[in-house]
C-alpha cells in the first residue's frame, strides 16, 4: 500500500505530493524534508530502497527529479520501482518529453495523471495506453 | 499523443506561477501571493457574479498558493460551487480543492457530498470517476455514511464503464480501511471475487486489491478467490510476452497483476483441492523457469519486473513452507542474485534469503552461502545492504557456524555504520550465548562486544552477562581474569567497568591467588576508574567495594579510607553518599560472620527468556523475529540456561524484574527479590538477626529505629512474583509424599554436594517453593554450617521440621547437632538453622538432611545430602619442593595413592583452577613441581581422633585441543580410604 508519493528536484522542492494516509501539515513538511535528506545522499551504486521510519522509500531519479513511493515495508520492490517508471513513461509522453516546468506549470494536471494510475494507495491502471486515452479524452472536455 | 502546453487554458494561473518563480526573495514573493490573495478575496467577495472559468482560474491559484506552504483561509465556498459545474476542467479543479483542503467544516461536507451524490448517479463515467477519486482521497467517515451503501451497488452493476469499476473497487477499499463497519459487504461478495475474472485487466487490477484487503479480514468468506486468482495467474504466465498488449510491459505479460495475484493467495494457505494446487505449483515453477532464460531486453525494465514476479512468487512459496523442491530452487535462484552486478537484486537477494533460513526445508541449501554473505558485509558500499547482509547471518547461524558468524559480526561491528550499531550488539550477543558451546568463549565475545562498541551495548547485554555468569560456576574464574584483563586498558568503556565491578565484587576471590591480580591490586584498578564514571557506575562499584571487604578483609582498612573520604561520605549525590555512608558502617560495626552474610555471593537468576532477545524483539517489532527465534528457541532449549529458558514461560518472566542487575538497584540483593536474603520486615529477618548479635531465632526488637536498617529492610512487593501460583496449581511443585517417613535422597543430592566441595556458600537447594541457602565455616576438626531456609510462597509453611541422620558407618565418624527451628515458616520468610559438626575421625558419606512440612495442607518432604566432605577440615600446609617430594616418596604404597584421569568439564583455566583448589582448604605449593603448568598442593585432615597428611598433584595437558583436555589427578594420603575419597570428589570439579 502506498502511503504517500512525492517528486521533489535535488533543491529539495516539491513538485508533487500525493498523500494516501492522514497526516497534519506539519507532518507533511517534516516527511518532505527527511525523504529529501535520506534520498539525495544516495548514489548510482545504492539500491533505489531505503527504509524509512516504519515504511520503505522506493525511488528513482530522472535528471533532477527525485521520484519517491513510500509503502509498507513488506509490499514487493521491484514492482513500485517499476510503477514509478511506468508513472514517468505516461508523464513523458503526456507532456511529450516532460520537464521540470512542465509538473510546475500543470501540477493540477499531474493529479489526474495520478489518479488515472494510482488510487487509495493502490495501482489503477498500469496500461500506458489506457492511461493516455482516458487523458487525452478529459484534455478534450472542456 | 497529446501534448500540454504551458498552463494552457489558463493564462492567468501562468502568469501567476511565472511571476512567482522570478521572485528573488522570499520577500518579495510573500508580497506577489499577498497581493494575489487581496485580488482573488475581492473578486469573490464583489458584486459581479464570477462565470466559472474565473472561478477555476481563482481557485486554481488558492490551491497553488496552498502548495507553496501557505495558508488559504477563504475560497472553499467557490470549490464546491465548481463541483456542481457541468464542465469538466471546472469540475475537476474543484474536486482537486477539496482533495487537496480537506475540511472539517460540516456544512462544506454537506455540500460536497451532495454535489458528489450528484456527479454518481450522472451516468456520466467522467463525472462519476471524479467524485469516486474525490471520496478515495479524502475517504471522511462523512463520505463513508453516504456513499458505503452506493459505492458496491456501482462497482458490480453490469451496465458499468470499466474505468468506472476501477474506481469504484478502490474508492470501497479506502472507505473500507477507514470505517470497515459502514462497508457491508454480505450480498455483493460473490461478485466481487468474481471481478477476478473479469475480461478488462484495469478492472481486475483495481479490484484484486479490494479483494485481498477484505480477504485478509474475512478469510472464510473469500476463499473462492483462491481458484480464481490461480486460473488468472495461470493465463498470463503461460502467456507469450505480447499476447496481453496493453498489458505487457517491456515483454513482461502484467507484471502487476501477477505480482498482486501472487500477494492475494500469500492470504491463505496452499489450495486444498489437488487441481488447482497443480496448476499453481506450475506456475511457480513456470516463474522460477523463466528466471533462468535469456533476457528478452538489456532494459533493467524488462529483468525488473520480472524479477518483480520472481520475488512475489518466492514469497509465495516461503509462504506455503511445504514444497521442499520448490524452497530449495528459490534458494539456489537467490543465491545466484546474492552475485549479481545489480545491488537491487543483491539487496532483496538477502532480504528473501533471511524469510528463508527460517524454513526447516532451505535453513541448509541457505547457509551454503555464507561466505558470499560475509563477503557482502565486508564489501557492499550501501549500508542497507550490509545491513541485510547481517540479517541474514543471523538467520542463518546455527551451532555449526556460530563462532564464525559471530567472529564476522564482531569484526564488522568495528567500522559498522552507527545507525546499526545497537541492532549488531544485540544480534551478536544473543548468537553468543544462543551457540556458547564453552562458557569462556561467550564471555570473551561479550567483553568484546562492550570493548568494541561499548556505547551501543544497552544496559540488557551486560545484564545478561551478569546473570549467565553467576549462574554458572565453570565461568566465573574465567571472567573474574578477562574483566581484570578488560580493565587494565587505559581508556576502558564505562560498561567494561560496570562488568568489571560486578563480577570482581562477586568473584575476584577466584583470581586473588596470583600476586597480579592480588586483592588490593584489583581494588585499586577498578577505583582508578572511579572518578571517570557516572553516578550509576559509581554507585555499584562503591557495592562492589564492600563486597571486597567481605572477599577480603586485608582490604578493608584502604576501601574504609576511600568510603570515608569527604568526596564519597559528602557527596552531592544522594544515592552516592548514602551507600558511601551505610557500607562504611556497615564495614566498622559488624562481625565478619554478619559481613558475610550480608554480602554473600549473589543467588543464581531465576531462568528465563533473555533480556536481549526481548529487547530485540520490541526493537524490530514482533514480526521481526517471532518465527525464527521462537522456533530456535525451542530446538535450541536456550543453551546456556537449560531447558528452563523458554520464550514465554510466564512464572519466570514474571520473577526476573526484581533480580535484574540494575546499576542503581541494590547490588547486594537486599532491596530485590532474591530469595536468600529477601524476606518481608515482619518475618524474622536475617538482617534483624545479625545485627542484634543475638540468637537467629531471637528477633532484636527496635533494631529499625537504624537508617541503615531501614534502608536495606526489603519491600514485600517483589515477593510477589513468585507467588502467583497457588496450592495444588501448581503441577511443577514437588511431589506430596504421603509417608512420614523420611524420603529417600533426591537423585540430584549428589550433584548438589559436588556445588560445595571448593566453596563454603551457596544455594544447596531450590524448588518452586523452598530455597535453601548454606554458608559454613570450618576450624580445625569443627564446623558450623547455617542453612536458611526460605519459603517462597505467600502461604506459609505449618510443621516445619529438619532432621539430620548419618547412615551406618557415618554415625561413629562425625558428630552433627542440630539447633531447632520454628515449626512455622511464614510466607515469603526465611528461617535460619545452625548445625554444629564434629569430625572424629575420616569419613566417606555425607550426612543426610530431611525436610519436612505442609504447604496447603499437602506435607512435603524431601531430603538433600549435607554439603560436609572430608577435605572441610584440612589445613593448608605449606612446604618447599624438597620437603614435597620426599614425603610424595614416602607415600608410595600402592593403597596410598589414588589417580584418576579425566577428561576436562571445564576450561583450562590456571586461575580457576587454582582458585577451586584453594577452595579445597589445601595449600597451593608454587615452584614446587619442576613443570610449571602442574599444580601441587599440600594439606592436613583433622579430626579428632587423627591427623592425615595429604598430597595432590594435578598435571593439565593443556596443549590439546579444546574438547580432548585431560587431567591426572593424584592423591597420596597417609590413610588410603582419604586419597581414595578425596579423589572422587575432586575429579568432578574441573
Amino acid at each position: 500500500t502506498i502511503r504517500f508519493i512525492l517528486i521533489q528536484n535535488r533543491a529539495g522542492k516539491t513538485r508533487l505530493a500525493k498523500w494516501y494516509m492522514q497526516f497534519d501539515d506539519d507532518e507533511k513538511q517534516k516527511l518532505i524534508e527527511e525523504v529529501h535528506a535520506v534520498v539525495t545522499v544516495r548514489d548510482a551504486k545504492h539500491t533505489n530502497f531505503v527504509e524509512f521510519r516504519n515504511f520503505k522509500i522506493i525511488y528513482r531519479r530522472y535528471a533532477g527529479l527525485y521520484f519517491c513511493i513510500c509503502v509498507d515495508v513488506t509490499d514487493n520492490n521491484l514492482a513500485y520501482l517499476e510503477g514509478i517508471h511506468n508513472f514517468v513513461e505516461v508523464l513523458n509522453e503526456y507532456f511529450h518529453n516532460v520537464c521540470e516546468l512542465d509538473l510546475v506549470f500543470n501540477f493540477y494536471k499531474v493529479y489526474t495523471v495520478v489518479d488515472e494510475m494510482f488510487l487509495a494507495g493502490e495501482i489503477r491502471e498500469t496500461s500506458q495506453t489506457k492511461v493516455l486515452k482516458q487523458l487525452l479524452m478529459l484534455q478534450s472536455l472542456e | 499523443m497529446p501534448a500540454v502546453s504551458k498552463g494552457d487554458g489558463m493564462r492567468g494561473l501562468a502568469v501567476f506561477i511565472s511571476d512567482i518563480r522570478n521572485c528573488k526573495s522570499k520577500e518579495a514573493e510573500i508580497k506577489r501571493i499577498n497581493k494575489e490573495l487581496a485580488n482573488i478575496r475581492s473578486k469573490f467577495k464583489g458584486d459581479k457574479a464570477l462565470d466559472g472559468y474565473s472561478k477555476k482560474k481563482y481557485v486554481c491559484k488558492l490551491l497553488f498558493i496552498f502548495l507553496l506552504g501557505h495558508d488559504i483561509d477563504f475560497g472553499h465556498m467557490e470549490a464546491v460551487n465548481l463541483l456542481s459545474s457541468n464542465k469538466y476542467t471546472e469540475k475537476q479543479i474543484g474536486y482537486l480543492f477539496i482533495s487537496v483542503l480537506v475540511n472539517s467544516n460540516s456544512e462544506l461536507i454537506r455540500l460536497i457530498n451532495n454535489a458528489i451524490k450528484n456527479d454518481l448517479s450522472s451516468r456520466n463515467p467522467t463525472f462519476m470517476c471524479l467524485a469516486l477519486h474525490c471520496i478515495a482521497n479524502v475517504g471522511s467517515r462523512e463520505m463513508a455514511e453516504a456513499f458505503a451503501g452506493e459505492i458496491p451497488r456501482i462497482l458490480v452493476a453490469g451496465d458499468t464503464m470499466d474505468s468506472v469499476k476501477q474506481s469504484a473497487a478502490l474508492c470501497l477499499l479506502r472507505l473500507y480501511r477507514t470505517s470497515p463497519d459502514l462497508v457491508l459487504m454480505g450480498e455483493w461478495t460473490s461478485r466481487v471475487v468474481h471481478l477476478l475474472n473479469d475480461q478488462h485487466m484495469g478492472v481486475v487490477t483495481a479490484a484484486i486489491s479490494l479483494i485481498t484487503c477484505l480477504s485478509q479480514k474475512n478469510p472464510e468468506e473469500f476463499k473462492t478467490c483462491v481458484s480464481l486468482a490461480v486460473s488468472r495467474l495461470s493465463r498470463i504466465v503461460s502467456s507469450a510476452s505480447t499476447d496481453l498488449q496493453d498489458y505487457t510491459y517491456y515483454f513482461v505479460p502484467a507484471p502487476w497483476l501477477s505480482c498482486k495475484l501472487l500477494r492475494l493467495l500469500q492470504c491463505y494457505p496452499p489450495p486444498e483441492d489437488g487441481a488447482v494446487k497443480g496448476r499453481l505449483v506450475e506456475c511457480l515453477e513456470t516463474i522460477l523457469n523463466k528466471a533462468q532464460e535469456p533476457p528478452k531486453s538489456k532494459k533493467v525494465q524488462h529483468s525488473n519486473a520480472k524479477n518483480a514476479i520472481l520475488f512475489e512468487a518466492i514469497a509465495l512459496i516461503i509462504h506455503y513452507d511445504s514444497e521442499p523442491n520448490l524452497l530449495v530452487r528459490a534458494c539456489n535462484q537467490l543465491g545466484q542474485f546474492l552475485q549479481h552486478r545489480e545491488t537491487n537484486l543483491r539487496y532483496l537477494a538477502l532480504e528473501s534469503m533471511c524469510t528463508l533460513a527460517s524454513s526447516e526445508f532451505s535453513h541448509e541449501a541457505v547457509k551454503t552461502h555464507i561466505e558470499t554473505v560475509i563477503n557482502a558485509l565486508k564489501t557492499e558500499r550501501d549500508v542497507s545492504v550490509r545491513q541485510r547482509a547481517a540479517d541474514l547471518l543471523y538467520a542463518m547461524c546455527d551451532r555449526s557456524n556460530a563462532k564464525q558468524i559471530v567472529a564476522e559480526m564482531l569484526s564488522y561491528l568495528e567500522t559498522a555504520d552507527y545507525s546499526i550499531r545497537e541492532e549488531m550488539v544485540l544480534k551478536v550477543a544473543i548468537l553468543a550465548e544462543k551457540y556458547a558451546v564453552d562458557y569462556s568463549w561467550y564471555v570473551d565475545t561479550i567483553l568484546n562486544l562492550i570493548r568494541i562498541a561499548g556505547d551501543y551495548v544497552s544496559e540488557e547485554v551486560w545484564y545478561r552477562v551478569i546473570q549467565i555468569v553467576i549462574n554458572r560456576d565453570d565461568v566465573q574464574g574465567y571472567a573474574a581474569k578477562t574483566v581484570f584483563e578488560a580493565l587494565q586498558a587505559p581508556a576502558c568503556h564505562e560498561n567494561m567497568v560496570k562488568v568489571g565491578g560486578y563480577i570482581l565484587g562477586e568473584f575476584g576471590n577466584l583470581i586473588a591467588g596470583d600476586p597480579r591480580s592480588s586483592p588490593l591490586v584489583q581494588f585499586n584498578l577498578l577505583h582508578s576508574k572511579f572518578h571517570l564514571c557516572s553516578v550509576p557506575t559509581r554507585a555499584l562499584l562503591l557495592s562492589a567495594y564492600i563486597k571486597f571487604i567481605n572477599l577480603f578483609p586485608e582490604t578493608k582498612p584502604t576501601i574504609q579510607e576511600v568510603l570515608r573520604c569527604d568526596s564519597q561520605i559528602r557527596n552531592s549525590d544522594v544515592e552516592l553518599q548514602q551507600r558511601a555512608v551505610e557500607y562504611l558502617k556497615l564495614s566498622s560495626i559488624a562481625s565478619t560472620d554478619v559481613l558475610a552474610t550480608v554480602l554473600e555471593e549473589m543467588p543464581p537468576f531465576p531462568e528465563r527468556e533473555s533480556s536481549i532477545l526481548a529487547k530485540l524483539k520490541k526493537k524490530k517489532g514482533p514480526g521481526a523475529v517471532s518465527g525464527n527465534e521462537l522456533e530456535e528457541g525451542k530446538r535450541e532449549g536456550g543453551e546456556l540456561n537449560g531447558a528452563g529458558e523458554r520464550p514465554g514461560d510466564s512464572s519466570a518472566i514474571g520473577a526476573s524484574n526484581a533480580s535484574t542487575p540494575s546499576p542503581s538497584a541494590d547490588l547486594l540483593g537486599l532491596r530485590s527479590a532474591a530469595p536468600v536474603s529477601a524476606a518481608p520486615p515482619s518475618a524474622g529477618s536475617l538482617l534483624v538477626d545479625v545485627f542484634s548479635e543475638a540468637g537467629p531465632a531471637a528477633p532484636a526488637a527496635g533494631a529499625n529505629d537504624d537508617g541503615f536498617l531501614r534502608d536495606l529492610e526489603p519491600p514485600t512487593e517483589s515477593s510477589d512474583s513468585l507467588l502467583a501460583e497457588g496450592p495444588g496449581d501448581s503441577d511443577s511443585a514437588p511431589p506430596s509424599v504421603v509417608s512420614e517417613d523420611p524420603a529417600p535422597p533426591l537423585p540430584e543430592s549428589d550433584e548438589l554436594l559436588n556445588k560445595f566441595v571448593c566453596k563454603n556458600n551457596g544455594v544447596l537447594f531450590e524448588n518452586q517453593l523452598l530455597q535453601i541457602g548454606v554458608k559454613s565455616e570450618y576450624r580445625q576438626n569443627l564446623g558450623r554450617m547455617y542453612l536458611f531456609y526460605g519459603n517462597k510462597t505467600s502461604v506459609q509453611f505449618v510443621n516445619f521440621t529438619t532432621t539430620v541422620s548419618c547412615p551406618g558407618e557415618l554415625q561413629s565418624q562425625l558428630n552433627v547437632q542440630l539447633k531447632p527451628v520454628d515449626p512455622l515458616v511464614e510466607g515469603g520468610a526465611q528461617v535460619q538453622q545452625v548445625i554444629n559438626i564434629e569430625c572424629l575421625t575420616v569419613f566417606s558419606d555425607a550426612p543426610l538432611l530431611n525436610i519436612k512440612f505442609r504447604y496447603g495442607g499437602a506435607l512435603q518432604n524431601l531430603t538433600l545430602k549435607l554439603p560436609v566432605a572430608i577435605n572441610k577440615f584440612f589445613q593448608p600446609t605449606e612446604m618447599s619442593s624438597h620437603d614435597f617430594f620426599q614425603r610424595w616418596k614416602q607415600l608410595s604404597q600402592p593403597q596410598q595413592e589414588a589417580q584418576k584421569i579425566f577428561k576436562a568439564n571445564h576450561a583450562m583455566d590456571t586461575e580457576v583452577l587454582k582458585a577451586k583448589l584453594l577452595g579445597l582448604g589445601t595449600a597451593l605449593l608454587e615452584k614446587v613441581d619442576p613443570n610449571p603448568d602442574n599444580f601441587v598442593c599440600a594439606g592436613v585432615i583433622q579430626t579428632k581422633a587423627q591427623q592425615v597428611g595429604c598430597l595432590l598433584r594435578l598435571e593439565p595437558n593443556a596443549q590439546a585441543q579444546p574438547g580432548e583436555q585431560m587431567y591426572r589427578l593424584t592423591l597420596r594420603s597417609s590413610k588410603d580410604t582419604v586419597a581414595k575419597r578425596l579423589c572422587e570428589l575432586l575429579a568432578e570439579q574441573f
